[in-house]
């Protein structure tokens, strides 16, 4: 497949950063819905209207859900049978993501980190954020993209325990550190967890974690049971929508577990706010394009 | 629980009768601040060239575009308050704000001064951009366009909301009771999870 036409990459790294932003995934609408009716205080409650209320707006208007466009981040699986070049599929996340943002219009968020300065493109030196992975048996381009605003980025968390911590230490870190972020990650959304690795990897699982459609346990009946147990412990605390006390401060916790070294146990938290944001574009190698979630 | 419909500015009698956990929405008048508004304000010493008495002041996160001479919005939503902390008691005494809008709350010297003065904190749902800037009629006016995103913004609203009361003219801190609260019964929770 020597002429496939890049520019399709390109068009679908910016339809997905549009779309992830206006049109919210049906697993994340029905755990709002099912949240907003087991929750019984009439604050909460009113939240929850405001958040239905908006998410409504926006499928109408196709418009924004939330104001923070965040940084984008991109993961992509490329089949064995797609033909591809990765240089040109990173350009074209780049180009895609820049025109996402100047096309719409909407806000940049990314800036450099010394001089503060904006190229108003939400790209730059390490931006867009990507994730290579690759699949057997697949003929296509599959690339899955995020959005992620500061307010519940910003309550990220990673500690390198020792083994003779146990696992206590790490269920201990996650509720404490939910306990901690009241109101800024916009709640209620998913905490997604990282439990070993290394350093880096375990950051890279937490945000993997909220990656997950809301409802979808790991397949580890082990770690599926502790995102149960964490899940009801976080929502035992009563922090509820926005912080302001109520039945439901999560929709779910979400672990991705990876082998670590034996004398390492760390874990990390990313929290995903309630607009949790993505969309899906599978590519054919005959140019045709799938959008998802 | 209590609510409300009000309609902008407000009067201290009416702030007063708000009590944490209320809901209110109201029409009119709203400013719209953020950092650099109120560093220009408090910092570099320059006054408001509009009176902002018992009117309610948003941290706010505007998309605006400049159509001509008017200001049309895009897309407009509410940033974190706890940055704002350091000015928020000069602009309810100073100015006779009534309500700061945002999201996450404000400390104790703001929470003294809203018993002080009259006024409360009114908690917005963040990330409800798309609702926040359907309820904003008009941008009626941007004063101090040079610090454009972060000016002072004047709009007509209606309908806004819902908002809940989170820091009352009464010393009531809903955040902080809520946290509290969670913090009682974490031991609880601990054991529970066997940590
Ligand atoms: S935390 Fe999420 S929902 Fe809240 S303002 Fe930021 S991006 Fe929007």
């Amino acid at each position: 497949m020597k002429d496939f036409d890049y520019r399709i990459v390109e068009e679908a790294a910016k339809q997905t950063y549009i779309r992830a932003l206006c049109d919210l995934p049906p697993d994340v609408r029905a755990a709002l819905k099912k949240a907003y009716d087991r929750e019984t205080k009439p604050t909460a409650r009113s939240v929850f209207e405001a958040i239905f209320r908006t998410i409504e707006i926006a499928d109408r208007d196709k418009t924004l859900i939330c104001q923070d466009t965040g940084l984008p981040i991109y993961k992509v699986k490329i089949g064995s049978a797609f033909p591809w070049n990765g240089a040109r599929i990173k350009k074209c996340l780049y180009e895609g993501a820049k025109r996402a943002t100047l096309e719409f219009p909407f806000r940049s968020s990314s800036t450099h980190p010394l001089t503060r300065v904006n190229p108003q493109t939400s790209v730059g030196v390490g931006l867009p954020v990507i994730y290579w992975d690759f699949q057997e048996d697949s003929d296509t381009l599959d690339i899955l993209m995020a959005p992620k605003g500061s307010g519940s980025e910003n309550m990220s968390k990673m500690q390198m325990f020792y083994p003779a911590h146990g696992v206590k230490a790490l269920k201990k870190f996650v509720l404490d550190a939910v306990v901690e972020s009241g109101a800024n990650p916009c709640p209620p959304g998913i905490i997604g967890v990282g439990i070993g690795g290394t350093a880096d990897l375990v950051v890279k699982l937490a945000k993997d974690a909220i990656l997950r459609p809301v409802g979808r346990r790991n397949p580890d009946p082990q770690i599926a049971a502790m995102e149960e147990e964490l899940e009801e412990a976080i929502n035992a605390t009563g922090r509820g929508p926005m912080g302001l006390g109520g039945d439901v401060s999560t929709l779910a916790v979400h672990i991705e577990m990876a082998y670590t070294h034996i004398t390492q146990n760390p874990v990390a938290v990313n929290t995903q706010c309630w607009p949790a944001r993505r969309a899906r574009a599978v590519i054919r190698p005959d140019g045709s394009v799938e959008y998802g979630y | 629980m209590a609510e409300y419909h009000l309609k902008s500015p407000f009067s201290e009698e009416e702030i007063r009768k708000l009590r944490a956990g209320d809901i209110v929405t109201f029409d009119g008048l709203l400013f719209g601040i953020r950092d650099l508004t109120q560093i220009y304000m408090f910092d570099q010493n320059h006054e408001p060239p509009v009176s902002l008495a018992g009117a309610p002041c948003i941290h706010t996160a505007p998309s605006l575009r400049k159509a001509g001479d008017k200001w049309e919005k895009i897309c407009v939503g509410t940033t974190t308050s706890t940055r704002m902390e350091r000015f928020t008691p000069e602009l309810i005494r100073r100015y006779g704000v009534r309500a700061i809008i945002g999201k996450g709350g404000l400390y104790q010297g703001s929470l003294d001064a809203m018993v002080k003065y009259g006024a409360v904190y009114l908690a917005i749902v963040g990330g409800s951009a798309a609702l926040e800037t359907r309820q904003i009629e008009e941008v009626e006016a941007v004063y101090w366009e040079h610090l454009h995103p972060e000016a002072l913004y004047q709009f007509r609203v209606k309908n806004f909301g819902p908002l809940t009361v989170a820091m009352d003219s009464h010393g009531r801190h809903l955040y902080e009771e809520v946290k509290a609260e969670a913090v009682r019964r974490l031991p609880e929770i601990y054991k529970k999870l066997g940590v």
